[in-house]
């Protein structure tokens, strides 16, 4: 050909400008569209960030590393949509940092598990996953029953998300000890809470409501997992970025 | 080294002009087959970009002279299997649950769906079959705690139970008889006695005896005198040994001091219409509806 790969391999310095060309073309491909995220996300009515509740219980879902077994990412395939509801949009994991699409389903996609079960069946289903799903290899996670969380440090977990560009205000950034109280008791004044966090479930999600502790938290961020955006109001052509 | 190629002795197939511990390598040329599959590799990703979706841009990407997206594609897709089913959906989508009883065509194409969409979105709590389980009520026994008819399964379905999500939702909450102190420990003693003598299997009759006034004051508004239960106000029946939370005298205590009230979710906005009448004609089939 033009250039013979002997020439290439026997001068350093060819090489290394021919490598450095091929690199960029890849380096460009793969970030330019990461300078355009803005027109790539779809506008849809509905995404909030999350409550505080739901921000720890994510963090306890990314620690306990559910995202091994479990995606957020429900493709448009026929059976997909069927069985788990309307595929994922990418404006749904906007404000996770960083996505829990995963690429592995050992367990059921949860992408659209929020409003599924009642918050009683998450807790047994934590505890014993055998007990409520006979086939199920789920290790069990009992042990959030008897641990509760750690809440002095919430506000700084609304900071960092406010620094990569999570619109939590610093009316949220200040409330937020009291929102994370208030989402895990039924008693609570929760008025602020869904003025900020709209459609946020508000339960003693372990059925204990003197204490908060991981599985209370978990279970908040269960119960929301794609219940934000509502898919009636949009056909495929209004999802458009 | 040498200036000039040399030529291998057997294959006449030039050498490379490098060498190790005597070995040397031969100047092959690339199979042909395998280079005219590159080369037309190289062709179809052309094809295909002019074709598809493929270049990213600064404000969007090449969207291919086919104007194919996977999500319109899904949209044609999921139209065309449910016509695939025949009007079978729109025939649903027409008729109340007990007309479809009625149709035997129907009846069977509702009884598979409803059983597919089932093991889906009901076993977990219910378990398959709808055999139950403690604190999830079993669906195949004729123990009803808000009706086992067909529209009373079709309004549990479509609002749920105490989920607050749904304005029209299922609620009835059993007061905490201890925890408030409404009665205290030995009187709720006294009632599970005469609760349990529903069943013949108080051990006491003097504390059972004792329980009947304080029954009759607190419990068989809702309850029912003999304990037939009330499916109006989803109190389940106490007289048939059925017991969600546990039957010995201990968990029938503790249920009275301190009730759990189970929850179901409201599947109007996640199931369509269609798939809640399926499942109703399904629940209904199970073994106890009425």
């Amino acid at each position: 050909m033009f250039i013979k790969h002997e020439k290439i391999e026997k001068n350093v310095g060819l090489m290394m400008v021919l490598t450095l060309i091929v690199v960029a073309i890849g380096g460009i491909v793969e970030i330019v569209p990461l300078y355009t995220i803005q027109s790539t996300i779809e506008k849809v009515q509905g995404m909030r960030p999350y409550s505080p509740l739901e921000l720890v219980g994510r963090n306890i879902y990314i620690r306990e590393g559910c995202y091994t077994c479990h995606s957020q990412q429900i493709r448009p395939f026929r059976d997909e949509v069927e069985r788990y509801g309307h595929y994922s949009i990418a404006a749904e994991s906007m404000y996770d940092h960083p996505f829990q699409w995963g690429s592995k389903r050992t367990g059921p996609d949860l992408a659209r598990v929020g409003g599924k079960y009642s918050n009683e069946w998450h807790v047994a289903h934590m505890v014993d996953p055998r007990a409520v799903v006979p086939e199920s290899i789920m290790p069990s996670y009992a042990f959030m029953l008897d641990r509760p969380i750690r809440t002095d440090d919430i506000a700084d977990h609304l900071r960092a998300n406010q620094i990569v560009g999570v619109p939590y205000t610093d009316e949220m950034v200040e409330n937020a000890l009291a929102d994370l109280l208030a989402q895990a008791n039924p008693d609570a004044d929760t008025d602020g809470l869904m003025q900020r966090y709209p459609k946020a479930v508000v339960a003693a999600f372990d059925g204990d409501p003197s204490n908060v502790t991981e599985m209370d938290a978990l279970i908040a961020y269960l119960q929301m997992l794609g219940t934000l955006v509502d898919f009636s109001q949009y056909r495929a052509d209004d999802l458009r970025q | 080294m040498p200036t000039k190629p040399e030529k291998d002795a057997i294959t006449g197939t030039e050498i490379r002009s490098h060498e190790w511990d005597g070995i040397q390598e031969m100047d092959n040329p690339l199979p042909r087959w395998w280079l005219y599959v590159f080369y037309a590799s190289i062709l179809i990703s052309i094809i295909y970009m002019v074709l598809y979706p493929a270049i990213p841009g600064i404000t969007g990407y090449t969207k291919g002279i086919l104007g194919y997206t996977e999500r319109h594609a899904l949209e044609a897709d999921l139209v065309a299997h449910r016509e695939s089913q025949a009007g079978f959906f729109d025939r649903i989508a027409a008729a109340t649950p007990a007309e479809i009883r009625e149709d035997a065509d129907l009846l069977n194409f509702a009884l598979a769906g409803g059983k597919s969409a089932f093991a889906d979105n009901c076993a977990p709590c219910h378990a398959a079959g709808g055999a139950g389980r403690a604190g999830f009520p079993n669906l195949a026994d004729d123990d009803w705690l808000w009706g086992g008819s067909l529209d009373a399964i079709q309004t549990t379905l479509l609002h749920g139970i105490r989920w607050d999500q749904d304005d029209d939702t299922r609620v009835s909450e059993m007061p905490r008889f201890l925890a408030d102190e409404i009665l205290t420990t030995e009187q709720i003693a006294d009632v599970t006695q005469y609760v349990l003598a529903f069943v013949n299997r108080a051990d006491d009759p003097a504390a059972a005896a004792r329980g009947a006034p304080i029954y009759a004051e607190q419990c068989g508004v809702c309850h029912g005198a003999k304990g037939e239960g009330n499916q109006e106000l989803g109190s389940p029946r106490l007289s048939n040994d059925i017991w969600q939370y546990g039957g010995t005298a201990d968990l029938v205590a503790a249920q009275i001091g301190n009730p759990q009230h189970g929850v179901m979710p409201s599947w109007s906005g996640r199931l369509d219409e269609s798939t809640i009448k399926m499942l109703t004609v399904y629940v209904h089939s199970l073994g106890g509806g009425q």
